[in-house]
């Protein structure tokens, strides 16, 4: 872990807050969030829907930028109010409903980060990939298109095409939200074995608690809209992890304790909710 | 950790691009109704025209040529009015005008993908063309032919001209709709991953567009040869627009099924063409849906 620390990947997010302007109605998306990740850490949001999470990524991706507040990777001001780091290698992000480009190849995909930015030619590239792609389970499919792949192999092949460009971070926005139970905790199991392999700083959105205590060194809960940090909690579980972990008395405690912090929030967010509709 | 088998599934027994056997495909083809219906479908056409035309001589059909007739003429060594699959004046019509729909097609295709996909690309262009192309889309092709004939000079470039306009405004507009198609995440994935705009209009927005366009392409095929048919009749001097007006005025009218006909088979094979052409560029997309 020391030796990662050194590359770097310290995520600072100071005071942050998003306020959305449609039609003159101020929507606050998050308020005055401060939280920092480690080098190396994995960092779980948790949140019911609507909280924000997916505003947050977006700002540390350069997607968007914040109203109020800046955040950090490392040294470098990633986005403050009027300003915003265009998106780039060093922030990979593994979209919701997944972005494969389906008109190309699995191994073009996977390669295509490293090539266009010059950082390896294509036989480096393709070595590298195939390595990657087999460390997961997927040797073979690499000139089938995404279109022909099932959900779950879709998802190992975007989490290995975001570690081919070697990230600072890595952003996860609930990319595992549409797989069923079983497809999904072989798939988490995967993304914890690349990430023992080499820790990165996770950035991993999602609203399933059992997901975020099984994976995150910390996990930080947040409020209903609009989203604030409720509580951080830190997951002191060895790693290397595997499904054994979950039926361990110290995670079902860990699990009790987020869910307890969140059910409150997801009334909230629900009752919010069925007001909006009346 | 501990082994788990990873489900692989979707590899069925055969691979979805794998390519059918022929006899396969044979066999499913005689087994299923469509060749039959097709047969029922086409014969059924010729019987009717045979029967109102040639053997009924019903009122308003009496005039007609003859189904019989006309096959012979087509199929005639030595045709009564000079055209069938036998001679060189046949072919010649047929060259002239298959010549200008290439060109017209092929030029739309270039400059109205080209466009569409400035205008997709770059709001600043959008917001220059887009107003006058929804003004002169509407005009009506046949509206143009004076204008063409004002404009181009000698007879075949106002032909080439009309026919490629036609084709040209529909290819314009389903290549902008293809390139507004795409999902916004493909750009933000393409820009994260640290593609140029250059590389993100060849990787993304082409290939991301193609089946729109290729749906124009489709159309604008049509739409060629409609506007070369009228052209021909006002301008040409050679041609099956040309030709079916010119049977027409001097009452040769099995020649001029004879035309129509041809008019029709080659419709049918430059858009088969197109469509084959679309499904090589866009593998991606036929495997998938052959896979469903």
């Amino acid at each position: 872990m020391a030796v990662e620390a050194a590359r770097g990947g310290a995520l600072s997010i100071r005071h942050a807050g998003k306020v959305y302007d449609p039609d003159g109605a101020n929507v606050v998306a998050i308020d005055d969030v401060s939280f920092d990740t480690r080098p190396g850490e994995f960092c779980v949001v948790v949140g019911p829907s609507g909280c924000g999470k997916t505003t947050l990524l977006n700002t540390i991706a350069g997607f968007d930028e914040l109203t109020v507040g800046e955040i950090f990777l490392d040294d470098e001001l990633l986005t403050t109010p009027g300003k915003r780091l265009m998106p780039g290698a060093d922030r990979m992000v593994v979209f919701q409903n997944g972005a494969l480009f389906p008109w190309k190849t699995v191994l073009w995909n996977v390669t295509c980060g490293p090539i266009q930015q010059g950082k390896m030619n294509r036989g480096e590239a393709q070595v590298q990939a195939r390595e990657l792609l087999s460390r997961v389970g997927l040797r073979g499919i690499e000139n089938q298109y995404p279109g022909e792949l099932s959900g779950g192999m879709k998802r190992r092949v975007e989490i290995v095409r975001a570690l081919m460009n070697d990230p600072k971070v890595l952003l996860l926005d609930e990319p595992f939200r549409a797989l069923d139970a079983l497809t999904k905790s072989v798939v988490q199991e995967y993304l914890l074995e690349l990430y023992d392999a080499s820790p990165k700083t996770v950035f991993f959105i999602t609203h399933d608690v059992e997901e975020a205590v099984f994976l995150a060194d910390k996990i930080v809960i947040m409020t209903t809209r609009p989203g604030r940090v409720l509580k951080i909690v830190d997951v002191d579980i060895d790693r290397p992890r595997d499904y054994h972990v979950l039926t361990s008395g110290h995670f079902l405690k860990l699990e009790n304790d987020v869910r307890a912090a969140i059910h409150g929030e997801a009334r909230k967010a629900f009752e919010a909710g069925e007001r909006e509709l009346a | 950790m501990a082994q788990l088998i990873v489900p692989t599934p979707a590899i069925v027994t055969i691979e979805p691009g794998a390519k059918v056997p022929l006899i396969l495909r044979a066999r499913r083809l005689v087994r299923s109704s469509r060749p039959y219906l097709m047969l029922l479908g086409v014969s059924g056409f010729f019987l009717a025209w045979y029967l109102l035309v040639d053997n009924l001589k019903l009122w308003r059909f009496r005039e007609l040529p003859g189904f019989i007739a006309s096959i012979r003429e087509w199929v005639n060594p030595d045709p009564l009015y000079g055209v069938s699959l036998f001679t060189a004046e046949y072919y010649s019509h047929i060259w002239a005008s298959v010549y200008r729909v290439v060109c017209a097609f092929v030029l739309a295709t270039i400059l109205g993908v080209a466009v569409g996909i400035l205008m997709g690309w770059r709001r600043i262009f959008y917001g220059l063309t887009f107003p006058i192309l929804e003004l002169l889309r509407p005009i009506p092709i046949l509206a143009w032919i004076p204008l063409a004939i004002l404009l181009l000079p000698g007879r075949e470039l106002p032909i080439i001209g009309l026919t490629f306009l036609a084709a040209f405004f529909v290819t314009i507009l389903n290549t902008l709709l293809g390139v507004k198609s795409i999902d916004q995440v493909y750009f933000r994935a393409a820009r994260s991953l640290g593609f140029s705009e250059l590389a993100i209009l060849r990787h993304v927005i082409l290939p991301g567009a193609l089946p729109y366009v290729f749906v124009g392409l489709q159309i604008a095929m049509g739409a060629c040869w409609f506007s070369l048919v009228a052209s021909e009749i006002v301008s040409g001097q050679a041609g099956l627009g040309y030709k079916v007006w010119e049977t027409y005025y001097y009452v040769q009218f099995e020649t001029m099924v004879i035309i129509m006909a041809t008019l029709g088979f080659l419709g049918y094979l430059s858009s088969a063409l197109v469509r084959f052409v679309g499904n090589r560029l866009m593998r991606w997309r036929s495997r998938i849906l052959a896979g469903v």
